[in-house]
This record gives C-alpha cells, sequence and structure tokens, in this order.
C-alpha cells in the first residue's frame, strides 16, 4: 500500500511515461489515418468508465507544463464531470487551468464543441463512449472493422435513407455520423449535429479517446468533415427560433431551462464562456435585461 | 430569475465530506478494522481480490472498508491502484498439481487417490440464520481433522483421465507469453489465454448466469465436475540476474477442472473435453462458472454448432467486466441536457408534422364533400 498523498505519489499527469508513450503512439498513428479507429491499451483509470476515461487518458499523454486546461461537459466548465476532470488534472499534473475557451492549449469536452472558433496549436479532446458509429447498425467488432476496411457504409446510408422514409428527416440529432478526409465514416461522439461543422475544416487537432472500447481517433487541422446526407436531403443543424435570454447571441446551441411548475422556460447559452464573455461585452438578452 | 450553474466544486466536495461520514455510521458502533474484514468476510475480499486481479488480502480488505461494502467499487479501487504498479516480470507458472490442499472434491469419482476432502465448506449446511452468532462469544474449535492428503498423493482428476487418454491433453506450453488485456487491447477472436483472464476478471453474477444458461440449453456442454481443489500454492520467480526460480510467497486459489462429454468429429476421437475455472481463494462458485462458460466458449474451435450467448466472445468477453459495465450504465447519471435538448427539438417538430398530417385528410374530404 503507498502511503503517498495522489499529489505526491503518482507521475506527472497521473499515467506512468510508458503509458503515455503508448497513447502518444496510438494518436500518432490516429493523425496519420484520420478517421480511423486505433485500439490502444486503455488502462483502468481512478474514475469510471463512461466518465471519461477516454479522453482523460489522451489528455494525460498530450498535457506538458505549460499547457492551460479547460474543461467542459454540456458546454458548460461548471457540470460536475467538469470540474471532478479539471480538478484531477490540476492536482495530477499542477497545470494551469481555465475555463476560457480563447486561452486554453487544450480542451477536454463532452457532448460540445465550443462556440467561440478555435485557432492553430489548441487541441480539443473528445470523451467519446461508443466510438463505432456503425455499432447500433452491426453489433460485432469483427464485422465493423471490416466494413471500414472495406468503406463499405450502405448500411448508414440506408439507416439514414429509412429514417427519411419514415419520418420526412434524417431522425439522428446527435453523434451524426461524418466522413472524413473522403475516407472513414466517423462518430464524432454525442456532439449535437449543430457542433458537425465545426469539425470541418478546423486550425485546431481534434482528438477523441474512448477508454472503454479502448480506441483513439482523431482529425488533423483542416481535414474535410462532411456529415453524411443526400442531395435532395442536405445536412441541416438545428435552428432555435429565439436568442440566448441571457446574452441575445444567436445562431449558438441553448439549453431549454425549465422555471416553474407551470411550463414557464427560458432558453441560454450551453456554452457557458461564451455567454460569460459576451455579457461582460456588454450584450444582454431580454432576461437578464431587467434582472 | 435564473443565473447559470456555479459551484459544482463546492457540492463535490461537500458530498465527499457526506459521503465520509456515512460510511462510518453510527459512531457509538466500534469502527471495523481492516483485519477484521480480511479474516471475517474472507470470501468477499476473495471476490475483491479475483475481479480485481490483484492478491492483496489487506487493501481488498481496506477498500471494502471504503467502499461501505460496495462490492464492485471495491474492485475498482483496487484495479486502479493496480494498474499504477510497475511491473518487474512474471511468475513461473504456479503448480496447481502440487497444491498444498484445504478441500478437495471430486463429483466424477467416488473416491480417488487423496480422497475426498470437504474443507470448510457451505455444502450441506442448513441455511438457518444462527441467532447464537448475533451474540459475541468464543471462537468455535475446529473439528479433529484427519492429515490433510499430501499433494504428491492427491494427483489431479485430470490427469488421472489423461493418462487413458480418455479426456484431451492440455495444449502444450508452446513458449508464447499469454497476453494481457489489461496492457492490449481486446482483439477478436481472442485465445482462450486472453478469455480465461477476462473470465477471472469478469463478474461473478454475469459469469454465473452465463453458465447457468450453458445449463439449461443454450450451449449445453455436458459438464461433470472433474474436481475442486482449494489451497495454497507456492509463487515462484526467475530473477535475470539468478537465472533460477525463487519463492516470493504463496496465494490461496480455487481451481475448478470441468469434465465436459464429447462426441469427437472426423479428426479428434471421442474423449472428455475441459473446461478450466481459476480464482484467487475461496471461490468455487466463481471457478466453477468460468470453467463452464471457458468449455462454452470453445465451441468453435471444437466444431460444435455456435450460437447461444454463451458461447459467443465478442458478446461474453464484452460485457462480462463489472467495471466496465457499471460504469457506463451509471453513466447515464451524468448530465445529458445537450442531446436531450437534440432529442426534444426533433420529437416537436415531429408531433407538429403528424398533427398537420392528420389534419390534412379532413380539409380535403369537406373539399370533396361541398
Amino acid at each position: 500500500m503507498s502511503a503517498a498523498s495522489p499529489e505526491t505519489g503518482y507521475n506527472f499527469a497521473y499515467l506512468d511515461e510508458g503509458t503515455k508513450r503508448m497513447i502518444r503512439r496510438a494518436i500518432l498513428k490516429a493523425i496519420a489515418i484520420p478517421g480511423y479507429q486505433v485500439p490502444f491499451a486503455s488502462r483502468e483509470m481512478p474514475m469510471p468508465y463512461g466518465w471519461g476515461t477516454g479522453g482523460v487518458q489522451v489528455t494525460a499523454a498530450i498535457l506538458g507544463r505549460a499547457d492551460v486546461l479547460k474543461v467542459i461537459d454540456q458546454g458548460s466548465d461548471d457540470t460536475t464531470n467538469a470540474v471532478s476532470i479539471r480538478a484531477f488534472f490540476a492536482r495530477t499534473a499542477d497545470v494551469a487551468v481555465t475555463t476560457r475557451t480563447r486561452e486554453a492549449t487544450v480542451i477536454q469536452t463532452r457532448h460540445r464543441i465550443p462556440e467561440a472558433p478555435l485557432h492553430e496549436g489548441q487541441v480539443l479532446v473528445y470523451q467519446v463512449p461508443i466510438p463505432e458509429p456503425l455499432r447500433f447498425l452491426e453489433p460485432r467488432e469483427t464485422e465493423t472493422r471490416q466494413l471500414h476496411a472495406l468503406a463499405e457504409y450502405g448500411l448508414m446510408h440506408v439507416k439514414l435513407y429509412e429514417d427519411i422514409a419514415r419520418h420526412g428527416h434524417i431522425a439522428t440529432t446527435y453523434a451524426y455520423p461524418v466522413e472524413v478526409a473522403g475516407r472513414y465514416v466517423m462518430d464524432p461522439s454525442p456532439t449535437p449535429k449543430f457542433d458537425n461543422p465545426k469539425m470541418d475544416d478546423s486550425p485546431a487537432l481534434q482528438l477523441f479517446g474512448a477508454g472503454r472500447e479502448k480506441r483513439i481517433y482523431a482529425v488533423p487541422p483542416y481535414t474535410r468533415v462532411r456529415s453524411l446526407d443526400f442531395e435532395d436531403h442536405p445536412f441541416r443543424v438545428q435552428r432555435f427560433d429565439r436568442p440566448c435570454a441571457l446574452c441575445g447571441a444567436e445562431g449558438v446551441y441553448l439549453d431549454e431551462v425549465l422555471l416553474d411548475d407551470a411550463g414557464e422556460r427560458m432558453f441560454v447559452c450551453s456554452d457557458t464562456d461564451h455567454c460569460e464573455e459576451r455579457r461582460a461585452e456588454g450584450h444582454v438578452g431580454e432576461e437578464a435585461a431587467h434582472a | 430569475m435564473y443565473v447559470a450553474v456555479k459551484g459544482g466544486e463546492a457540492a463535490i466536495a461537500n458530498a465527499h465530506r457526506l459521503l465520509a461520514r456515512t460510511r462510518r455510521g453510527d459512531v457509538d458502533v466500534p469502527e471495523l478494522a481492516v483485519a477484521q474484514i480480511r479474516e471475517q468476510m474472507a470470501l468477499l475480499v476473495d471476490r475483491v481480490m479475483t475481479e480485481g486481479s490483484l492478491h492483496d488480502p489487506d487493501l481488498a480488505a481496506l477498500a471494502l472498508k471504503q467502499s461501505r461494502g460496495d462490492l464492485i467499487e471495491a474492485v475498482f479501487l483496487v484495479r486502479a491502484y493496480r494498474t499504477t504498479l510497475p511491473r518487474f516480470g512474471a511468475s513461473e507458472p504456479v503448480e496447481t498439481g502440487a497444491m498444498t490442499l484445504h478441500r478437495r472434491i471430486s463429483a466424477t469419482y467416488k473416491d480417488l487417490p487423496g480422497g475426498q476432502v470437504l474443507g470448510p465448506t457451505f455444502d450441506y449446511t442448513h441455511r438457518l440464520i444462527d441467532f447464537a452468532l448475533a451474540a459475541e462469544g468464543e471462537a468455535p474449535v475446529a473439528a479433529e481433522s484427519e492429515p490433510l492428503p499430501d499433494a504428491a498423493h492427491a494427483p489431479r482428476v485430470t490427469d488421472l483421465l489423461g493418462n487413458d487418454g480418455l479426456i484431451e491433453p492440455s495444449a502444450p506450453d508452446d513458449g508464447t507469453p499469454p497476453g494481457d488485456l489489461t496492457r492490449e487491447p481486446l482483439d477478436f477472436p481472442a485465445d482462450r489465454a486472453l478469455r480465461l483472464q477476462a473470465l477471472a476478471r469478469g463478474d461473478e453474477g454475469f459469469v454465473l448466469a452465463l453458465g447457468y444458461s450453458t445449463q439449461r440449453g443454450y450451449g449445453r456442454t455436458h459438464p461433470f465436475v472433474g474436481e475442486i481443489r482449494v489451497g495454497s500454492v507456492a509463487v515462484e520467480f526467475v530473477p535475470e540476474e539468478l537465472g533460477f526460480p525463487v519463492p516470493l510467497g504463496e496465494v490461496a486459489l480455487t481451481e475448478c477442472q470441468m469434465v465436459n462429454q464429447f462426441h469427437g468429429s472426423a479428426e479428434v476421437p471421442p474423449q472428455f473435453t475441459r473446461g478450466y475455472g481459476l480464482a484467487f481463494g475461496q471461490s468455487e462458485r466463481k471457478a466453477m462458472a468460468m470453467a463452464l462458460v471457458d468449455r462454452a466458449l470453445r465451441a468453435e474451435e471444437l466444431g460444435e454448432p455456435v450460437g447461444a450467448p454463451a458461447q459467443d466472445q465478442e458478446f461474453v468477453l464484452a460485457h462480462c467486466d463489472a467495471l466496465q459495465a457499471t460504469g457506463f450504465v451509471e453513466h447515464l447519471k451524468l448530465p445529458h441536457y445537450v442531446d436531450f435538448q437534440a432529442e426534444l427539438e426533433l420529437v416537436r417538430r415531429l408531433r407538429a408534422e403528424h398533427a398537420a398530417r392528420r389534419a390534412a385528410p379532413e380539409t380535403e374530404m369537406k373539399e370533396a364533400a361541398e
């Protein structure tokens, strides 16, 4: 039993250097083959599988002492799991942490891409629950790997087509499949499809870590990321028919917040940093006006 | 007036303080010592060690104390600790044939060299609550025991069968080091060593249910308990600088050799086949269930029809780990409101379109009537 406290008893950013090297190799391979899922020897982390262990391992493997880390969950820096992961790295790596998208060099995220455009040199690390975009069409890993190898994506197109035939729309609202660099079909993680266009041609490096499923994949900077669609049913993102009630932002993703049990609700920015920044700049939404 | 949620950090810290306080329970009741858990909850400790893949009774007992007795949480603590430990090598294979036996039974032979040794077992106890245990009393006195069989005189049942060629031989050791799914990503098809590793770490309840399903016809294997042996074996290690094995200590193990009927195929004569189970401490249920599932997973190799869940290695290996399962099930507690918002928008739109479609035919009919 180790008597050392977690702060002193572990290596920088928790993982031992051998493990980091193994993860970095997987990351390099992933960058070399955009959208391809690279198996890696995912470790057992001190937080549960399904709670971001893949993203945490990727972040731990790339983090340097000079990095500035931001962690968001559902677009917010203050959701409990984001707080917990940020605290983990503040404790084990003692790196600077921030909530400002612009200032961060590494941003770990669950379910959102920040509204502020990312810039060169930034790395966006996604937490991924099920990395296989074909998993719910074909449960066997041996089969899906073969389908990717053959670029046989007919199943996915049939699924999307059947949505249109049944509902008149493609009924996938998040984890909407994309094609990366004209080759691999990739799961963007359960981000709303609203965020898909931000992945395309992004100056930032995008890394995806799935701990339980032991896969890492990547979208290098300035890579074409196309959401799957049909000529007569082009890809469309969600639109909100009102601006953020706090900062008045339009064209951003909003959370619906219930205010009482009489159906009273308001819509506010899901990206809390974006919202705060706008309010600091003097933008005012209709609810904030009479607060 | 709504303000964006803040203060998660303080809430988490407070929740953890509350947890620590709740864990201790009523302070008028004496605190549990780790040694008490290790000695008196020994089977639970064994299970934590088995599923935690780490032989350390004190650490397992401490994990149980910290986890308030939540078994999977204790396994989690042990595993997360194990993953940080440096690996300085692998031991020599342990020789279960040379086990110091505490218990040894065979269901295939009435008597056999070394005899049947019941040892400490719940078997044949009447499950009546012993209210006398509620009053703390003196330690019970063990029964007088016959001298336990010397390992040399209690050969493995499968070795006895093997002498007559009635059972398939164990695959010879070709020197390939077995894989380690805690160090390499699992790749399908997984070989038997990897499958056994996954089953040994697997959740006892899940493996038990799968083993049970084979008995009810979902991948029947016609099993007999050739032998269950419980005892301790020496662990030896060859340090590079010495070049010969030195003993590191002893570990307690339960080994189950399941003997299964097999009608033979074009190449192989009819003979019995093996299912194998191994667990730390006294974990007979786990070892038996593991042996059943091990044999079921060999269906393809033995040319048997494959179709039942217990025969499907992708299904079994991808879902037998309690930590992976609990993590992903419990992650549903995390906020999902961004995705839920996306679904809300879609359902509202589909409902509006549905309502419009229902309204439309009526208008058409009205027009036709007019």
